[in-house]
């Protein structure tokens, strides 16, 4: 597995293609990008600031992809997270599973998401017209969470 | 018994530091949430959905605690 935690943006194209080129018996690359918006919650998003627990986030994503590999048959994993300040249509996260079969990519892609959400030690802060104010934990997550138990 | 607590995020500007120095004996993790809460400047750990870490490590708040250990609390996770 590969867990990365930056500042820097990255490319999710070139992460797509590095998560074959480098094994022929990789059938199937399922990915997840996830972007920031210029709206949330009825309020316009000018940035926002990503904040993290140094040391535990890392910890955090890796105990989540060892999970996947042990439930499904991966052939590679690689979880990619940005910290930091970000601007709207910036990429902020990057999952993806390669397997021999996409059934496999596809549920360890979204079980990682899943668990990511609700596990790893992120906080946003959004900038908006009235000011910065941290995003709320959604319900929905946990609820998405819970189908993996 | 010396504990380490870190507050992140919401928490963090709630209290206004992000790191605390706590001497006394505790046997579990909700033992120092509880001594903090009493004093109202830490009323943000009263936050029912608030998590906690041990070690790094998400735990619930009857984890057991040690000399030395590191618990940080926090407000609901919105990574991703």
């Amino acid at each position: 597995m590969a867990i990365r935690v930056q500042v820097e943006a990255f490319d999710p194209g070139a992460e797509v293609n590095a998560m074959h080129a480098a094994n022929v018996g990789v059938g199937a690359v399922v990915s997840f990008v996830g972007y920031v918006r210029d709206f949330n919650d009825g309020r316009d998003v000018s940035g926002m600031f990503l904040e993290h627990y140094p040391g535990m986030t890392e910890k955090a994503l890796a105990k989540i992809a060892a999970e996947a590999e042990q439930r499904w048959p991966l052939l590679k994993l690689e979880v990619l997270h940005r910290i930091g300040a970000l601007e709207p249509g910036e990429p902020i996260v990057f999952v993806a599973a390669a397997s021999a079969h996409r059934q496999a990519a596809f549920d360890a892609c979204a079980f990682v998401m899943d668990y990511l959400k609700t596990r790893a030690p992120f906080w946003k802060k959004e900038n908006t017209p009235e000011g910065a104010r941290w995003v709320e934990g959604r319900a929905s997550d946990h609820s998405a969470a819970d189908r993996w138990k | 018994m010396s504990i380490n607590v870190l507050f992140f995020a919401r928490y963090a500007e709630a209290v206004g530091f992000d790191s605390l120095e706590v001497e006394g004996e505790f046997a579990t993790v909700d033992a120092v949430r509880l001594a903090l809460a009493a004093d109202p400047e830490f009323a943000v750990l009263n936050e029912a959905s608030l998590m906690c870490a041990r070690n790094e490590e998400l735990c619930n708040l009857d984890e057991p605690v040690e000399v030395g250990d590191e618990i940080a609390f926090f407000p609901p996770v919105t990574g991703g």
